[in-house]
C-alpha cells in the first residue's frame, strides 16, 4: 500500500488519491504541430527511480497534490499542494502585506497577501 | 552479418547465419518412455543447457519469456537461423510470462487484431505435438459477462466482427449462462446483475511455464542459445544502426537486437534513444486452495473487474484489472485482495469461505490503444515486441512467428503492419481497449 502524506490531511492510504499522471507542461494549442501534440499525448518518460507526479485526493481534501515516488519501491518522499513554490513556508515578501509587523499600512496592495 | 572486428570467436562454434541444425535429436518425451524410465529410474536429459557467452551472434533477443523464446524457436525452426543468443537478467519465464492467468483467447474488437489472436490460438492448438511437450491447452470456452446495456452492445459488435474473421463468437441471455456454470448467480436482484454474455468456446486456459519451457527446451535442442543471469546493460550502435551488445557477462557484437521484455521495454528502447508510448502498470493476481472442479470455463466480468478460471488441480487463479498508478513494484497489496474478494463474491458466493493461498504481480506495458508494438524503429538493427499490456502471453506464438520472420527476412510480416510503432505519430491506432477483459 503506498502512503501519500497529504500536507492537509496526514498519512493517507492511495486508495484515497488518484493518479493523474507525470508532471509535464502541455503544449500551447493555438501553436502546436500535430507532431508534438502526439508525443505529448502518447510519449511518457516512464522512468524506474523518483518521479514528480500529480495525484488528486479524491477522498480527502479533494486537492491537487505533487508528490515525489519511487516507481521501484513506490516509496513517497514528500506531497505538496500543486504549484507550490519552495519558499512559500516563509512570509510572502511584500513589505507592505498586514502582517504582525507594526510598520504595516492600509493603502498597501491588498492582495499582497493573500 | 557481424562487424567483422569483433566477430572473431575463439570458440569452435559454428557462426554461420544459417548453419546446420544440431545433428542429435532431442529425445523425444513419449509414454513409452515414461513408462520406461518409471521402471528403471533413469534420470531424464537437460531440457536445456548452460552455454559460454560468444564474442558475436547473428541476433541477440532479449527477454527469455514466451515471445523471446518462440521468436528464438521459430528463427530456428522456420528459417534455420540458430546463431542465436535469448540473453535474460533473470530466469526463464520469470517475468509476465510465468506471471499471467494463462488465458488464451481471440474474441478481440479489431479485424487486425482478431485475425492476429487467432493465429496464435491455432498455434496455440498444436504447440504440443509440435514442441513434443504437453501444454496442457485446454479449450473449455470463455464467457465475458455484459452487466449494462453499454457492454452488452460492446460485445455484440465484438461478436459480429468475431463472427466475420470466422471465430466462434456469440452473445448468450443470462439463462443460457446460468446452464454453463450453474454456481454463477444469475438472479435479477444481485447488485450487478447478468444479463448476458459473449461466449467464445475456443477460448480457454494453458499451463503457461509448459509454454515457456516447452519453447526453451526446442529452440536449444535446434541450437539456440539461452543465457539465463544474463542482464542488458546498453546496447552500441554506429551510425544509427545496432553493432553490439554489453551484458552483465561481457560484450556481444550483433548486427540485430529484438526487444521481447515486458516491463523493462522503455529502459532497453532508452538505451538506443527510442521513446516509446508505454506506461508501465503492475497487474495483480491470486490463486486459492484447490477445490473440487465447478468452473467449466473462463469467466470474465468487465464491471466487477475480475476473471477467474479453474486450474486442472482445482485451484481458482483470479486476476483484476492493472494498478491505478505506474510502477514497477511487483509486490502484491492488501486493497487488491480485498476488492478482489468482494468482487468475485458478487458472481459466485458459494466461494466465500476460500482461503487465498497466494498472489503476486506482473508488469503491464500499456499502449494508448492497447494493441502491441510490433516491428522496426528508427534505429536500425533494434527491432520490437513490446507494448503487451495485459495481452502478452495468449499472443506469444504469433508474435515469435511474425518476429522471426522480420528478422529472418527483413520484411514486416503482413499480420502485424499494422502494429509498427510509427502509428503513434502517423494517428493511425488500432483501438483494442474495448476488448480488454476488464476496464483497465
Amino acid at each position: 500500500m503506498i502512503r501519500i502524506p497529504c500536507p492537509f490531511c496526514g498519512p493517507r492510504n492511495s486508495t484515497e488519491f488518484a493518479h493523474v499522471g507525470e508532471a509535464g507542461a502541455r503544449p500551447d494549442v493555438t501553436t502546436v504541430t500535430r507532431q508534438e501534440w502526439r508525443t505529448y499525448l502518447y510519449v511518457h518518460d516512464n522512468p524506474l527511480g523518483w518521479v514528480n507526479e500529480t495525484w488528486f485526493h479524491r477522498a480527502g481534501c479533494r486537492r491537487y497534490l505533487e508528490a515525489e515516488r519511487h516507481t521501484g519501491t513506490n516509496q513517497v518522499r514528500w506531497a505538496r499542494p500543486i504549484g507550490w513554490r519552495d519558499n512559500e513556508h516563509e512570509p510572502p515578501v511584500n513589505p507592505g502585506a498586514p502582517a504582525d509587523s507594526a510598520t504595516a499600512t492600509a493603502d498597501t496592495d491588498p492582495a499582497g497577501g493573500a | 552479418m557481424p562487424p567483422s572486428e569483433t566477430s572473431v570467436s575463439s570458440e569452435p562454434v559454428p557462426t554461420a547465419g544459417r548453419s546446420t541444425r544440431r545433428g542429435s535429436r532431442p529425445p523425444r518425451y513419449s509414454a513409452l518412455d515414461l513408462f520406461r524410465k518409471g521402471l528403471n529410474h533413469a534420470d531424464w536429459p537437460r531440457s536445456f543447457h548452460r552455454h559460454d557467452l560468444k564474442r558475436s551472434y547473428d541476433a541477440v533477443i532479449v527477454g527469455a519469456g514466451v515471445h523471446g523464446l518462440a521468436c528464438a524457436y521459430y528463427l530456428a525452426a522456420n528459417h534455420g537461423i540458430t546463431d542465436v543468443a535469448v540473453i535474460d537478467k533473470s530466469y526463464i519465464g520469470g517475468g509476465g510470462s510465468g506471471r499471467n492467468t494463462a488465458i488464451v483467447r481471440s474474441n478481440y474488437l479489431t479485424p487486425e487484431g482478431v485475425r492476429f489472436y487467432d493465429r496464435s490460438v491455432v498455434l496455440y492448438q498444436d504447440l504440443s505435438a509440435t514442441l513434443n511437450y504437453n501444454v496442457m491447452f485446454s479449450q473449455r470456452g470463455h464467457l465475458t459477462l455484459a452487466h449494462t446495456d453499454a457492454s452488452l452492445r460492446t460485445m455484440s459488435w465484438r461478436a459480429e466482427v468475431n463472427k466475420l474473421q470466422g471465430i466462434d463468437s456469440e452473445v448468450i441471455d443470462a439463462a443460457e449462462v446460468g446452464r454453463i456454470v450453474p454456481r454463477l448467480d444469475v438472479s435479477s436482484h444481485a447488485r450487478y446483475p447478468i444479463l448476458g454474455a459473449l461466449y467464445h468456446p475456443p477460448g480457454g486456459i494453458i499451463r503457461h511455464d509448459a509454454v515457456n519451457w516447452g519453447y526453451a527446451r526446442a529452440a536449444d535442442h535446434l541450437g539456440v542459445q539461452i543465457h539465463q543471469d544474463t542482464e542488458l546493460l546498453g546496447i552500441t550502435t554506429a551510425s544509427g544502426r545496432v553493432t553490439g551488445v554489453r551484458t552483465s557477462r561481457g560484450d556481444v557484437a550483433t548486427p540485430i537486437v529484438v526487444n521481447c521484455t515486458a516491463g523493462w521495454s522503455t529502459l532497453v528502447s532508452d538505451m538506443v534513444g527510442v521513446k516509446m508510448p508505454l506506461i508501465t502498470h503492475p497487474l495483480q493476481a491470486a490463486v486459492t486452495e484447490p477445490v473440487k472442479v465447478f468452473l467449466p470455463v473462463v469467466i470474465v466480468s468487465g464491471s466487477l473487474h475480475v476473471y477467474v478460471s479453474q486450474t486442472d488441480r482445482g485451484e481458482l487463479v483470479f486476476g483484476a484489472s492493472v494498478d491505478p498508478y505506474p510502477s514497477y513494484s511487483m509486490r502484491g497489496s492488501l486493497e487488491f485482495t480485498e476488492s478482489l474478494a468482494g468482487h468475485i463474491l458478487e458472481l459466485i458466493p458459494s466461494i466465500a469461505s476460500l482461503k487465498v493461498l497466494r498472489q503476486w504481480a506482473g508488469l503491464c506495458d500499456m499502449t494508448p490503444d492497447y494493441s502491441p508494438i510490433m516491428g522496426v524503429t528508427p534505429v536500425e538493427g533494434f527491432l520490437v515486441d513490446v507494448g503487451w499490456g495485459t495481452y502478452g502471453f495468449k499472443a506469444g506464438p504469433v508474435s515469435g512467428e511474425a518476429m522471426a520472420e522480420l528478422v529472418a527476412t527483413g520484411k514486416v510480416p503482413p499480420i502485424i503492419a499494422n502494429f509498427d510503432l510509427a502509428r503513434f505519430a502517423d494517428g493511425r491506432l488500432v483501438g483494442e481497449k474495448g476488448a480488454a477483459s476488464v476496464g483497465h
